[in-house]
């Protein structure tokens, strides 16, 4: 009789263990299911910023594999031209050009500005990707080489104080940057970007022809599609030409999908490196401020093949 | 006395036989389309998990918004926002209800069984009654779901922005194809 009271507690004991584990809860397994992926899989930051510009300056953004980006970029004339001009808005400045993503980290891009005739052309590679879960990785950091090709020879003859017509190599320019940036939260991202600036002929001897910089950039998203942007380049002591000023811009930002407009205000009238970190005169405090827009149109070229990256 | 241990050990038996007739999936496929003539939408979800008790016909599922995958990041990205899945408020998407014929269903014998399941679907906390037809396959113990169906977006409040209006179709075509083991 003991025996069989003994088996019928083991029964009850297996049984209720048993029913109890029937009673199944999806929304634990769906749970641990997503905390295990989330272990091992690497969760990759998306958009730190909307674009690859932040407002003259390049972001840690990269464009898409396949993804042609079309930038078309305006800054009108300066706000202290008064009312007969407008305030600026008789006079612009203009670039165009073209963002390719070779692969998601790769990035091929030029254009042409009006401010100076001037082409450039840059390479763009995003070495290290913020991520999270099996990969963790604090910041995405991106390497940025471009060089630049002013054409207006009359512009450069007075800028460098050169008498004799420059040779081709004079008019080239090269700037190399360190992107480091970090999303914080959905709401806020930010850069830095220690940046060297090489032009090939300065206008005496007494002036580097490396000139180092550090930029920052940030963006305070206020709503899902829109964001206030700044960004501020600080010419290092000695990293100087004369009569050159620091450039500072300050910009909204709206996507509606596919274009991003970026509207902004900046004391620099150049939107290259070379001309916005090196050699930009235009100061606030005079009242040199230019207002300007950015828009960027992405077309996609070849089909992604995967999910996602 | 000895009947009343009889009759336990009855009881338990059966209930044994009863959870034996549970079937789980944790990688059960979930996809949906849309198609305009200016977009087709497309996502597939390869991690939905859902139970069938084959004794009572009780059917559940449950997804995690974000493993819809879709080819372009761009549309991914939009889908997880507010405006449309708001995946970090409502994380989750769910189906719990009935088969209505499951004593038509022959767990023990290989085949394909037409079945009619109703019951409450859930997104974005909007929980509606739906009921769609679909077909169970028996085959070697193991068993696969399958249905597919409309919904109304909007009833479930999958609105998004104006100028997507025309590229996001009205009616969402649900696909769904669960291969189960027995737990």
């Amino acid at each position: 009789m003991r025996k069989k009271y003994k088996l019928l507690i083991l029964i009850l004991i297996f049984c209720s263990v048993k029913t109890f584990s029937q009673d199944t809860n999806l929304d634990s397994i769906l749970d641990e299911q997503m905390k295990a992926k989330t272990k091992n899989q690497t969760q990759y930051t998306e958009a730190t910023f909307k674009t690859t510009r932040l407002i003259d300056g390049h972001t840690v953004e990269t464009t898409q594999a396949g993804v042609l980006d079309l930038k078309v970029s305006h800054r009108f004339g300066t706000l202290n031209q008064g009312f007969y001009n407008m305030f600026g808005l008789d006079v612009a400045s203009m670039r165009i050009g073209l963002d390719y993503g070779l692969t998601n980290r790769l990035t091929v891009g030029g254009g042409r500005s009006t401010f100076e005739k001037q082409y450039d052309g840059f390479l763009k590679y995003r070495l290290l990707w913020q991520s999270e879960g099996k990969k963790n990785m604090p910041v995405s950091v991106t390497l940025l080489s471009s060089v630049m090709f002013e054409t207006d020879t009359i512009a450069l003859k007075t800028e460098k104080e050169i008498s004799v017509s420059p040779r081709t190599s004079d008019k080239f320019s090269y700037a190399y940057q360190v992107l480091i940036g970090r999303k914080f939260s959905p709401n806020f991202s930010l850069q830095l970007a220690p940046t060297m600036i090489h032009e090939n002929i300065v206008d005496s001897a007494f002036n580097p022809n490396d000139l180092f910089a550090v930029g920052a950039g940030a963006r305070f998203k206020l709503t899902q599609r829109s964001s206030i942007n700044v960004e501020y380049y600080y010419q290092l002591p000695g990293n100087k030409l004369p009569g050159t000023y620091n450039t500072f811009s300050i910009g909204y930002e709206i996507e509606t999908g596919g274009h991003v407009f970026q509207l902004h205000f900046s004391n620099s009238t150049g939107m290259t490196e070379r001309t916005f970190i090196a050699e930009n005169t235009g100061r606030w405090s005079k009242g040199d401020i230019h207002f300007g827009f950015n828009i960027s149109r992405v077309f996609t070229i070849k089909k992604p093949k995967q999910l996602k990256m | 006395m000895k009947n009343f241990f009889a009759a336990f050990f009855l009881i338990f038996f059966f209930g044994f036989k009863g959870f034996s007739q549970t079937y789980i999936t944790r990688n059960g496929n979930i996809s949906f389309s849309s198609h305009t003539a200016l977009e087709d939408v497309e996502a597939e979800n390869n991690e939905a998990v859902s139970v069938l008790n084959a004794a009572t016909g009780d059917l559940e599922f449950k997804v995690a918004v974000k493993s819809f995958h879709f080819k372009k990041t761009a549309m991914e990205d939009h889908f997880n926002e507010d405006d449309y899945m708001a995946s970090e408020k409502f994380p989750k998407a769910g189906f719990k209800g009935k088969i209505t014929n499951i004593s038509s269903v022959n767990f023990s014998k290989d085949g394909v069984y037409n079945v009619s399941v109703s019951g409450d679907l859930t997104i974005r906390d909007v929980t509606k009654p739906i009921s769609a037809d679909g077909t169970i396959t028996v085959k070697g113990g193991n068993i696969t779901v399958t249905s597919t169906f409309t919904i109304k977006r909007k009833e479930y409040n999958v609105i998004g922005e104006a100028f997507v209006q025309k590229k996001i179709g009205e009616d969402i075509q649900i696909t769904v194809n669960c291969a189960y083991e027995k737990q």
